[in-house]
């Protein structure tokens, strides 16, 4: 029972968690690495002559170094530290595609993706008079691969900007399909980790993406702190994307130097704790190991989504081939809103809503889906209440 | 009752599945629009008025059985009242979603006193207010102008 290394649920034994794509609860071990810092060994990092901060330094240092292992960067200075996914995509959006593309070339997206990973390029976009279009979707929720791929040849294509796993579905896309098809007509790939970070091993080196960024608190993590990889000769030729302290080298009245990777990107004091506490969540997953973390969620998928296609008037939205263990659904003359309120009353912490991907709803004309996403701690007994709780629902509302 | 069954009573499921007064009046005097952008209840209110009384009015929209239910009895309560009337019951209603003690308020609305188990729901007041704020909106910024949208 991985429900044991998650305090939460010692203070709410009849909890059923089931809104892990929004955010994921914290282990034992990221609440005391936070603890312990703050208790024993707070300090601010680079500045300091004295030996607390010094060893802070280490631990980000270090923390660094095991988001480096985990995403298998080729380079340490490749990993920067943001305040989530969000501040990522933007921070590529501005540093990057505001610099780097010309006039005529296209940002494509595709219309899974969440509005982070929307309406930055679609921002920077109008600003730069640059291209702004979306790869279309099938109804299963899958990419589709032939309009991608005629697409990336003619669009003049500078960026591509896509979810590794989409939040309102749960569709794996396959990246490892789209990430060479855009490099062949010398596009640059951003990958939006955020889903992918706590489900499915990655391998940047592998994938041979530019960009990839995920967010800590999805991935059992703190909040406030995220990660932004990119490909060093890149990220060397990008200007920085905020300024201030920590960022510098020599600041005089009429001149800047900015610091070297990765603090180029870093500017301001960093959430320390938080990236000190990113370790223990990167390690938790790795502790449990990406296959049994796949075997585990793959098998609460199948018999949620088995059990949830049983009920006479529930429909399930995204029914790709490749999917984490996320599922949207609606029921017929039942609002999402409506059974959200009535699982909660039954404990069971479900989302209802348009999940701030708005173009998905729009392609599947639905205003909003009730959406129930699994993690490391949900169990079997979770899929049943659901399913029970969702009875009721159909009870009051028959 | 549970907080649940007090939420979702008879009488709200069934405005809800059969809603009164549903569709758009045209031509019609006043008009708004009320949105929950996060969870997309989204409706139209018309209404006829003249001489400062309600003579017709209508919503479309979707959403949720609250936010519906809500639209549906307030236009079958509001039909005949005067626009001063239809203020007050506003702010009756605001009351007993959000207050604790509103005996008057509930005294005021008759029938929409059911909406109190709404309170329970912190999350769900948006829901049943959405159409009473339009109402507001709608009864203030287009006074006695016509739109046929
Ligand atoms: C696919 C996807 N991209 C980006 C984000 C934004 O992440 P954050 O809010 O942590 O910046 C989310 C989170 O909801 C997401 O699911």
């Amino acid at each position: 029972m991985r429900k044991y290394d998650f305090p939460i649920f010692e203070h709410h034994p009849d909890l059923i968690y089931l809104d892990n794509a929004a955010t994921t609860q914290k282990p034992k071990s990221v609440i005391d690495c936070l603890t312990q810092f703050y208790q024993n060994d707070y300090a601010t990092i680079h500045r300091g002559v004295y030996q607390l901060s010094q060893a802070a330094t280490q631990k980000v240092d270090d923390s660094r170094l095991a988001t480096q292992r985990f995403v298998n960067a080729q380079h340490v200075e490749e990993i920067i530290f943001t305040r989530g996914t969000t501040e990522a995509i933007n921070l590529v959006a501005r540093s990057f595609a505001a610099t780097q593309l010309k006039p005529g070339q296209t940002i494509l997206v595709t219309e899974l993706d969440h509005h982070a990973n929307w309406v930055p390029w679609q921002q920077i976009a109008k600003e730069k008079g640059l291209g702004f279009e979306f790869i279309p979707i099938n109804d299963r929720g899958e990419i589709d691969l032939e309009a991608a791929q005629k697409m990336i040849k003619e669009r003049n294509v500078g960026l591509l900007a896509l979810s590794h796993v989409s939040n309102a579905l749960g569709t794996i896309n396959p990246i490892e399909i789209l990430i060479p098809m855009a490099k062949a007509v010398g596009a640059k790939v951003l990958i939006d980790g955020a889903q992918a970070a706590s489900h499915v091993q990655i391998d940047v080196q592998a994938l041979d993406c530019d960009f990839y960024c995920f967010s800590g608190h999805k991935c059992y993590g703190p909040t406030g702190i995220g990660v932004l990889y990119g490909k060093k000769a890149l990220l060397k030729a990008m200007p920085p994307y905020q300024f201030g302290g920590d960022m510098v080298e020599t600041v005089t009245q009429g001149y800047t130097t900015f610091a070297q990777l990765p603090e180029k990107f870093e500017a301001g004091t960093p959430p320390i704790a938080e990236i000190i506490a990113l370790k223990p969540a990167l390690e938790y997953l790795q502790g449990i190991g990406f296959l049994e973390i796949h075997r585990h969620e793959e098998a609460l998928l199948i018999q949620a989504t088995q059990a949830l296609q049983a009920i006479p008037d529930l429909q399930i939205i995204g029914t790709a081939a490749q999917k984490a263990a996320v599922i949207s659904f609606i029921m017929e003359g039942i609002h999402p809103h409506d059974i959200g309120t009535i699982l909660d009353a039954e404990n069971i912490a479900i989302r209802a809503g348009h999940h701030c991907a708005q173009p998905v709803m729009q392609h599947f004309q639905i205003p909003a889906t009730a959406r129930a996403s699994f993690g490391v701690y949900n169990t079997s007994a979770d899929v049943d209440r659901l399913v029970a709780a969702i009875e009721k629902v159909r009870t009051i509302f028959k | 009752m549970s907080h649940l069954d007090q939420l979702y009573q008879d009488v709200i499921l069934d405005h809800n599945k059969n809603p009164r007064n549903f569709g758009r009046l045209s031509p019609c005097t006043h008009a708004s629009h009320g949105k929950n952008p996060l969870c997309g209840d989204d409706y139209w209110v018309d209404l006829i008025i003249t001489k400062d009384r309600i003579e017709d009015i209508r919503f479309e929209g979707s959403g949720c059985a609250i936010s519906k239910a809500s639209a549906s009895l307030m236009s079958s309560t509001l039909k005949g009242k005067s626009v001063q009337e239809a203020l007050t019951l506003k702010d009756h209603f605001i009351t007993l979603v959000t207050q604790d003690q509103a005996t008057d308020a509930k005294k005021a609305l008759g029938r929409l006193a059911i909406f109190e188990g709404v309170k329970k729901f912190p999350a769900r007041v948006k829901c049943a207010a959405l159409i009473w704020r339009a109402l507001e909106d709608a009864l203030q910024s287009s006074e006695g102008q016509v739109t046929t949208e």
